[in-house]
């Protein structure tokens, strides 16, 4: 795989798991870098206001919203990605004195209880060799705006309103990182090893999200933006349900399986043993890595690549997306995932089925084995009765 | 297989347990404060710990009393005090007197504004049966200076005085109850400065330091001229922990002989300071802590053979707001007091310090990093020592479990007879565990409050791993006891309490 090409499976290529450590049902598994490249860094971009607009195709204007396809969130910060096209080592942006740091946006409204603010797409170039982007945002809107468009052949069965705007408005709905029992506690008391670069966050040992950064320095200051994230509902749930987790441990064919002579022996043994610790990180990982994914680019910079993925889908599996800076030899220089929920896996799966079948409602409810009506049933379930013209409606629900 | 009686096995189990509750519930009392950790909070933590104290006051009573005399931390005396003197007077006129004994020992041991606070608690409790008022009057009538204290501790002084219907000397009453309003001139010239404090500036500086900071607020005084005038009046801690107050208002009469502080006091000033600082006054603070190492040493002189000591210097060690760096304070200081109790020392940290000239430079020693005790453990194991000292809060996970993994291979195939002894000593209570969390069963666990405790506390490591009888823990606490006894004098305490104890028993 080159860097210029889209990443189509998943991996952590260059990053090794070490031994987990928990508190109440969060499991945080730090990931290691053996070889630090030193040329793209990562700094952390505070908003002050909690609500976040994005122009995704329009020029933010003043203090007025033009027309034009907007993203709404709670953004609570960006990225700002700083790369030497050479290789050589740089500075994080942020440890060096530059202009004001909320150049890029700008407030909407006069102030009061709630500020919104203005941003200028999801990924914006400040200077030469800087980049800014909305983490997870990036990935979300990628996710929300597919098939955005709606039906491309005007069958008859579609509202005139999907036929009109499409999907608009799309939304979904996360869960804070505030939200997540004891998320908090375990970030805090999480003791962060020399050398990590990423970490895996799991509840319940359900895989909440993977997060990776270029540097150790980065990850020391990134580590606490992870409580600003936001996570699928399945997280919050589990952090609720469970209040501990049995031990996990590797597989270990005892220790007395081979005697040691002397202590060097011992310490080889307990090296080995020590490394094997890696094993529970794969092991919570076999739903991400390895999967494959959809991939678009959405940066090149230099010899890396920023892109956001989608997973394959799977009802009956665990789902992710997320986006990525890989460099040129394939190795993973950030990640970010976040756990589609039960729910929104399924509306892209529904999406994704119709949209493979040219929209026609027969063909996709052959495809999955069902009538016509029950392939409405399960849209509406899904949210996505507006789609549905009401008369056709009317005339599944008698027939089902 | 021979069978044993069910009696005996049955008594065999009651001993198991009684000993296995002792020691948990005397190494509790090493540990804990009550105060917030790294990893639990303060309300968790005192929970636990009231919980305990109950249990074993139900259930061990005698024993419960004599932990006054095996050096537990100054919390943990209050709360057993406090609970003693709520339950009442034993029937048993032995264990009354002996109750009565350790109680007011343990009472006058206590610093004096802890011993203080302890009497207004027993007012908030609403405790106020016979002995507790005889207790209140002989620590009162016991203060080597009670004007002092009744100025000092003016508002604790008049609750316990009120509380217990007690008869202070006529000065004092006035004083405590009639304070600054009164028109009069006091007689007393301590009383008199604290009136006078109250409209005059000048006399604000012969009051201790406290009292003073309180009144030259009113008088709107500058804090440097303040600092300058009223160093004199100042206690040792108040010193030590002003330090930086007058640094920053450039007063120079608050100076401190770091070297007089004691041993874990001064680790947490040290590791409270700027690196830059550190390094400037690495001379000034290496002596410090020299001196303050041999002094704890003087006062219980042990001579160990060859020591390494394995120092968890993880994040956890940065403790909690109101603990703040202990964990990390207590392996600096331990690692102090080793080099100079030890014939041959040597420290293994969790992650490797810079080094100055050719050793660990554990003065600039930071709070950062996992908790892999396993690895520095191995090292000290290789270096072939005769005892080794682990200090961690117990919370491995560089990987979970390794250090008594290692242990009990090390037993198992290179050290069958026990030659080397491995203890680990833990500053931190867990909660959830009423116990400091330990590393496994293949090692004993102490709590330590104190690095100056260590010594005392490898005494009672034998205990810690189950390996002594109960028989020998009462035997060890109750030799404790005459060490505890002695502060209430060679002659005139014992039949003065006696005598207290027997007109209790008359009166009830």
């Amino acid at each position: 795989m080159k860097g210029s090409d889209k990443v189509q499976t998943l991996s952590l290529r260059g990053l090794e798991p070490a031994a987990p450590q928990q508190l109440g049902a969060v499991r945080l598994v730090p990931l290691l870098r053996s070889q630090v490249g030193g040329d793209l860094r990562l700094s952390l971009r505070r908003y002050k206001d909690a609500f976040g607009v994005v122009a995704l195709d329009g020029e933010p204007d003043g203090r007025r919203l033009n027309p034009g396809l907007k993203y709404m969130g709670y953004v609570p910060h960006g990225l700002v990605m700083s790369w030497s096209d050479d290789g050589s080592p740089i500075t994080a942006f942020g440890t060096q004195m530059m202009a004001d740091s909320d150049g890029d946006t700008k407030q909407l409204g006069r102030g009061g209880p709630v500020t919104a603010r203005l941003l200028h797409r999801m990924v914006k170039r400040e200077s030469g060799n800087r980049l800014r982007f909305l983490p997870l945002h990036l990935a979300m809107e990628g996710y929300l705006s597919l098939h955005f468009g709606g039906p491309d052949i005007a069958w008859s069965e579609y509202s005139r309103q999907a036929l009109r705007e499409g999907l608009d408005p799309r939304y979904e709905t996360v869960a804070f990182g505030r939200d997540i029992n004891r998320l908090d506690a375990a970030l805090r008391t999480f003791e962060i090893h020399e050398g990590q670069c990423g970490m895996l966050l799991c509840v319940a040992d359900a895989l909440a999200s993977a997060f990776v950064v270029p540097h150790p320095d980065d990850y020391r200051i990134l580590h606490h933006s992870l409580i600003e994230d936001f996570y699928g509902d399945l997280i919050y749930q589990y952090s609720y349900q469970y209040r501990d987790l049995p031990r996990l441990a590797p597989y270990d064919e005892g220790p007395d399986s081979q005697r040691p002579k002397t202590l060097a022996e011992l310490r080889v043994l307990f090296e080995k043993s020590r490394r094997s610790w890696a094993d529970v990180g794969h092991l919570l990982t076999s739903g991400l890595v390895g999967r494959s994914v959809t991939s678009e680019r959405v940066y090149r910079a230099g010899p890396f690549s920023l892109q956001r993925f989608v997973t394959s889908l799977r009802l009956d599996d665990e789902n992710h997306i997320g986006e990525t800076i890989v460099r040129e030899d394939g190795t993973v220089e950030y990640l970010k995932t976040y756990r589609l929920s039960s729910g929104q896996a399924k509306r892209a799966f529904l999406l994704q089925t119709l949209a493979q079948h040219n929209w026609n409602l027969d063909a996709a409810a052959a495809s999955q084995n069902q009538t016509r009506s029950a392939l409405m049933g399960r849209l509406v379930n899904a949210g996505f009765g507006y789609l549905i013209a009401e008369h056709v409606l009317r005339a599944a629900r008698r027939h089902r | 297989m021979k069978k044993t009686l069910p009696s005996q096995s049955a008594a065999a189990a009651a001993e198991r347990v009684a000993r296995e509750d002792l020691v948990l519930f005397i190494n509790a009392c090493f540990a804990s404060t009550g105060q917030s950790e790294f990893y639990g909070d303060s309300a968790g933590q005192g929970v636990s710990i009231r919980f305990l104290h109950e249990y074993i006051l139900g259930n061990y009573r005698r024993l419960y009393a004599r932990t006054l005399a095996a050096g537990v931390n100054h919390f943990n005396q209050m709360l057993i005090v406090r609970n003693l003197l709520a339950a009442g007077a034993p029937k048993e006129p032995a264990q009354r007197l002996e109750e009565g004994q350790l109680i007011l020992a343990a009472l006058l041991g206590l610093p004096p504004q802890r011993a203080y606070h302890l009497l207004r608690e027993l007012r908030a409790a609403r405790i106020n049966n016979r002995r507790s008022r005889g207790v209140v009057r002989l620590f009162l009538a016991r203060r080597p200076d009670l004007a002092f204290d009744a100025v000092k501790y003016r508002a604790h002084v008049r609750a316990a005085a009120a509380h217990t219907h007690l008869k202070l000397p006529a000065e004092v009453a006035e004083f405590v109850f009639v304070g600054s309003k009164r028109r009069a001139a006091f007689q007393t010239p301590l009383f008199e400065s604290f009136r006078r404090a109250h409209y005059s500036a000048e006399a604000i500086y012969e009051l201790p330091y406290t009292i003073a900071a309180g009144l030259a607020r009113r008088h709107k005084l500058p804090s440097d001229e303040f600092l300058r005038r009223i160093a004199p009046r100042m206690t040792a801690n108040e010193r030590l922990r002003l330090l930086g107050t007058a640094a920053r208002e450039g007063v120079k009469e608050v100076a401190f002989d770091l070297g007089r502080a004691a041993l874990t006091k001064l680790c947490l000033y040290l590791l409270s300071l700027p690196v830059d600082e550190k390094r400037e006054r690495r001379a000034e603070l290496e002596a410090a802590l020299g001196s303050a190492a041999e002094r704890s040493l003087r006062r219980t002189p042990v001579a160990l053979g060859r020591v390494a000591v394995v120092l968890d210097r993880s994040f956890s060690s940065s403790g909690s707001e109101e603990k703040r760096r202990r964990p990390l304070g207590v392996a600096l200081g331990v690692s102090a007091l080793l080099q100079r109790a030890a014939r041959e020392c040597r420290t293994f940290w969790t992650a490797a310090l810079p080094e100055h000239d050719g050793r660990p430079d554990e003065l600039l020693v930071t709070p950062r990093g996992q908790t892999g005790l396993a690895a520095p453990l191995l090292s000290a194991l290789e270096w072939n020592p005769e005892l080794v000292v682990i200090v961690s809060d117990g919370y491995e996970n560089d990987p979970p479990g390794a250090v008594a993994e290692v242990v009990r291979m090390f037993r198992r195939y290179f050290d069958r007879e026990h030659r080397i002894s491995i203890v680990h000593a833990n500053p931190v209570f867990d909660s959830d565990r009423y116990m400091p969390r330990v590393l496994g069963e293949s090692l004993p666990t102490i709590g330590l409050r104190d690095a100056e405790d260590l010594l005392t506390m490898l005494g009672f490591a034998r205990f810690a791993d189950g390996s002594a009888p109960l028989a020998e823990l009462e035997s060890y606490l109750a030799a404790r006891m005459p060490q505890l006894l002695r502060r209430l004098g060679r002659s005139a305490a014992a039949p003065e309490v006696a005598a207290e104890a027997e007109a209790e028993h008359e009166g009830q």
